[in-house]
């Protein structure tokens, strides 16, 4: 699906340009978005390797692991895959405690790193139902406090820049339980076309 | 801003813990950080490609059109016609959709119904597409499963959600 999508929208756009006369602005965008694409990279390298490092001390320390205790009832429930006190789940409760609290550039290495154990465990080239469900938690984004936001509300003069958290807040939880119960729905259809 | 403390007093706990225990903090740091490089450059691939991609179908015009023919439709269904390119932008593109947000509440005014709207829109959901290219692209996982499909409809549910809720709470 993924390779459609990506050849698709390329193709939608290079045919639409050669009608609409954009084939110009086609030429630009691919130019700057190439560099575009190496500066995030590097930036992410940046917040990468400092957190990955700070994570690796928080892990040895026993940090992680006490994290993952703390809330191993509720994360069990959602990662019924993962064996109990794998640092793992560790990685993922600092995935969504960084989301929580919109420290973005902190979530996505913590993110990556419990794909990385995830990978550990399923030891296959294919998404594992944990790491689909791990995906689907963060891309309907957990956040409790929308800072970026907040930031540009204030920016151009709210009156009240925060009125927007609870109501933030509130579609967060609706769009990501919804996430967690659309994930499940497809792991059941998975597992019955497997069985028939 | 409790936010500006968060970031520090995260370091801070995790050092003084690992000190407490004596754990070699600096050496494990920097052993610890080396896989940060590692994914990173295992990710560039992934995400230029499907940056590229993007980047045509926008700079094209082609997307305008798309979200042209849905007027209509959204029309019918009473959905905010302003909103409607940040609703269909906000899954693709991370920098496109905030730049839409910002630019609506710039019209708009942040007090505003689109204004509120386009805030609750852009803080409760995030780039599904990017977040799939990176995670994915991190560990070289080719094969995702229903991963895609289960984060656009997430996307779909907490943008019908964002209205809602907007819709309820403040008119």
């Amino acid at each position: 699906m993924v390779n459609l999508i990506w050849a698709l929208l390329a193709i939608i756009g290079i045919v639409y340009a050669a009608f609409n006369g954009t084939m110009e602005d086609v030429n630009k965008a691919i130019f700057s978005t190439l560099d575009e694409a190496v500066m995030i990279a590097l930036s992410l390298a940046g917040v990468l390797i400092f957190w990955l490092g700070l994570m690796k001390i928080a892990e040895e320390a026993g940090l992680l692991k006490g994290l993952a205790k703390l809330f191993r009832p509720f994360v069990r429930k959602i990662f019924p895959d993962i064996p109990e006190n794998d640092p793992a789940l560790g990685y993922i409760l600092s995935n969504m405690t960084a989301n929580m609290f919109g420290l973005g550039n902190a979530a996505t290495p913590m993110g990556l790193k419990a794909m990385n154990e995830l990978k550990r465990l399923s030891n296959s080239q294919e998404a594992s139902r944990s790491m689909i469900t791990l995906l689907a938690i963060n891309t309907s984004s957990l956040t409790l406090i929308p800072t970026t936001v907040i930031a540009i509300r204030m920016k151009y003069g709210s009156e009240d820049p925060t009125s927007i958290v609870g109501a933030t807040i509130l579609a967060t939880i609706i769009s990501t339980c919804a996430a967690l119960l659309i994930d499940r729905y497809f792991y059941y259809r998975r597992k019955r076309l497997m069985r028939t | 801003m409790i936010s500006i403390w968060l970031i520090p007093g995260i370091i801070l706990i995790v050092l003084i813990t690992a000190t407490l225990k004596n754990v070699p903090a600096y050496e494990v740091f920097v052993e610890g950080s080396k896989e940060g490089i590692q994914i990173a450059i295992s990710l560039l691939p992934f995400l230029l490609g499907m940056m590229v991609s993007i980047a045509i179908f926008q700079a094209s015009g082609a997307m305008g059109a798309i979200l042209h023919l849905f007027e209509p439709v959204t029309r019918a269904v009473g959905f905010p016609e302003e909103i409607l390119p940040l609703a269909f932008i906000r899954p693709i593109s991370g920098t496109a959709a905030l730049s839409m947000t910002t630019e609506l509440i710039r019209t708009y005014g942040p007090d505003s119904f689109i204004g509120h709207l386009a805030s609750v829109m852009q803080g409760s959901t995030d780039t599904t597409l990017y977040i799939i290219t990176v995670y994915f692209g991190a560990v070289g996982i080719k094969k995702m499963g229903d991963a895609l499909k289960v984060g656009l409809l997430a996307d779909l549910v907490g943008i019908i959600a964002s209205v809602i809720v907007v819709v309820i709470l403040f008119s």
